[in-house]
C-alpha cells in the first residue's frame, strides 16, 4: 500500500505528453498546481479550483478530467496529456485548434485549453457529434468572452472535416 | 483555494482500506472520483486527517449482474456505467438519469457509489436507486451488511454508513416496463432544482422525486384516468414540503413537480406500452 504523510513529499512519476517525467508533491497538491508549478507546463489554466469552470481540464489515460479535482499523487503511473501536446512540434495547429481560430472561438484564451482537451476526448469517442451533443459537453466549461456559438461552430467544423483529432 | 495538509493512503485491497477505516473512523474520508470531495477539500469545508484512495482497488472497478440486480462497484465511474452495453435494456431509468449527472468531464471521474454516498437530496443517482428499491453493500472489519436504499439515505447528506464502513457496491434491480426521467436545473449538469423519474410496469406506476424533500421520495400513482394522475401528483406535492434556497423557493419546487410529473409519467407509460 502506498502511503504519504502530510508533511512528506512523494516522488510522482508519470507520462506527460508522451514523455516520462517526475516531480515531488505533498499529498495535498492538486494535479493542476503540480503541472504548472512543479513540471512547468502553464498551458493548463486554473479558474475556480472547485470543478465548475473547466479551465484545468486535462486527459488522464485519454479521458478528460478536472485536474483541480485530482491530487498530484493520484497521477502516479498515469499518462497525462495537456494542451501543449495538441499542436505539432513546428507549431502547426491541429484540426481542432485550427477550427477554433477559423471560427473566432476564443478571445482572451483563458478557458480555451480546457475546452480543447474536452473535445479531444469527446471527438475521439464520437467523431460525428450532433450540435446538441457538442453543447452538452460544452456545458462543462465557462467562457466569459465570446459566448459559445463560435466554439460550437468550431467543434462541428473540426468534426465535419473528417479529420481524426488526436 | 487549496486543501489543508492531509495524509494520503492508496490501499491495494479492500482489507487494507477497511483496516485504515477501522483505525481512523470519522477522521478519514474515502476518495473515489473526488468530484465533490476534492472540491470540498479545496474550499476547506472538510478537513479530514487522511484520504483513503480506493481507485486502484481492482475488484471495486466492476459492473456485474447478480441475482437479477446490476451490481456497480465503488470505483466504477458514471461514464463507465453510461457506456455499459446492457444499460438501456436492463436499467432504462438509470440510462435516462445519467446524462443529467454532472458534466461529461465530471462523469469521467465521478463514481456511481460516490454520488450515493454523498446523499445530496437533489442528486439523480440516489433517486434512481430509491425508485428501483436497490441496495447498498457495506463492508467493515466487523463484517458485511446490505441495506435497502430507503434505510441507507437518512436525510440531507446523511446516511446509515458507520465511520468504519466502506461502500463496496450498490445494486440496482433490473426493472421491466417503461421508464422516464427528466429534471429542471438552472444549467444542464448542475444539481437539479427538481428531478423526477417514473416507472411503469404491469399497470402500476411509481414516481420518484428529488430536490423537494431532504431525500428522494417515491410514491405510487393511481392511473385509472388522467385526473387520477393529477390527484396523485397533487397529493405528493402537498406531502413534500420542499425547501427554499438560492435556486428556488419551496413553492416553486412543488409547482415544478405538479407540472413536470404528469409528463414524465405519461412518457413512462408510453415506453411500457
Amino acid at each position: 500500500m502506498r502511503r504519504v504523510n502530510k508533511d512528506e513529499r512523494a516522488r510522482v512519476t508519470l507520462t506527460l505528453n508522451s514523455r516520462k517525467v517526475s516531480g515531488e508533491a505533498e499529498p495535498r497538491m492538486l494535479l493542476s498546481d503540480f503541472l504548472r508549478h512543479v513540471l512547468g507546463l502553464t498551458g493548463t489554466h486554473v479558474g475556480c479550483e472547485h470543478g465548475v469552470c473547466g479551465c484545468c481540464t486535462v486527459l488522464i489515460d485519454g479521458t478528460a478530467v478536472r485536474s483541480c479535482l485530482t491530487l498530484a499523487v493520484q497521477a502516479e503511473g498515469r499518462a497525462v496529456t495537456t494542451v501543449e501536446a495538441l499542436a505539432a512540434r513546428d507549431g502547426a495547429l491541429n484540426p481542432l485548434q485550427q477550427a477554433f481560430q477559423n471560427n473566432h472561438a476564443l478571445q482572451c484564451g483563458f478557458c480555451t485549453p480546457g475546452i480543447l482537451i474536452s473535445f479531444t476526448d469527446f471527438l475521439a469517442r464520437n467523431p460525428k457529434p450532433s450540435e446538441a451533443e457538442v453543447v452538452d459537453v460544452l456545458s462543462g466549461h465557462l467562457c466569459r468572452c465570446t459566448g459559445y456559438a463560435g466554439i460550437v461552430a468550431a467543434v462541428l467544423e473540426a468534426a465535419g472535416r473528417g479529420h481524426k483529432v488526436e | 483555494m487549496k486543501p489543508r495538509p492531509i495524509d494520503y493512503a492508496q490501499p491495494d485491497t479492500i482489507d487494507e482500506a477497511l483496516a485504515l477505516l477501522a483505525e481512523y473512523g470519522d477522521d478519514a474520508r474515502v476518495l473515489a472520483g473526488g468530484q465533490t470531495l476534492i472540491a470540498m477539500l479545496n474550499l476547506r469545508l472538510l478537513e479530514p486527517a487522511i484520504l483513503i484512495d480506493i481507485t486502484r482497488i481492482a475488484e471495486l472497478d466492476a459492473i456485474r449482474e447478480i441475482d437479477g440486480s446490476i451490481e456497480v462497484g465503488a470505483a466504477v465511474t458514471q461514464n463507465k456505467l453510461m457506456a455499459w452495453p446492457a444499460l438501456a435494456e436492463k436499467l432504462s431509468l438509470v440510462a435516462g438519469a445519467l446524462p443529467f449527472v454532472g458534466h461529461f468531464q465530471t462523469r469521467n471521474k465521478g463514481t456511481v457509489c460516490g454520488s450515493i454516498a454523498h446523499a445530496d437530496p437533489a442528486a439523480e443517482l440516489p433517486l434512481t436507486l430509491a425508485m428501483l428499491e436497490g441496495e447498498v453493500v457495506l463492508h467493515s472489519r466487523r463484517g458485511r451488511r446490505v441495506l435497502p436504499a430507503r434505510d441507507f439515505q437518512q436525510g440531507m447528506l446523511a446516511t446509515a454508513r458507520a465511520p468504519d464502513e466502506l461502500i463496496t457496491a450498490v445494486r440496482f434491480p433490473v426493472a421491466r416496463g417503461g421508464a422516464a426521467f427528466h429534471e429542471v436545473a438552472r444549467r444542464h449538469g448542475d444539481f437539479a432544482v427538481v428531478a423526477i423519474g417514473a416507472l411503469a410496469a404491469d399497470g402500476h406506476i411509481r414516481v420518484g422525486v428529488a430536490g423537494v424533500a431532504d431525500r428522494p421520495a417515491v410514491a405510487p400513482i393511481a392511473t385509472s384516468d388522467v385526473s387520477a394522475i393529477t390527484d396523485s401528483v397533487e397529493r405528493l406535492a402537498r406531502e413534500l414540503e420542499g425547501y427554499d434556497d438560492i435556486h428556488a423557493s419551496a413553492r416553486m419546487r412543488r409547482d415544478i413537480l405538479r407540472r413536470l410529473a404528469p409528463l414524465v409519467i405519461e412518457e413512462a407509460m408510453r415506453c411500457a406500452a
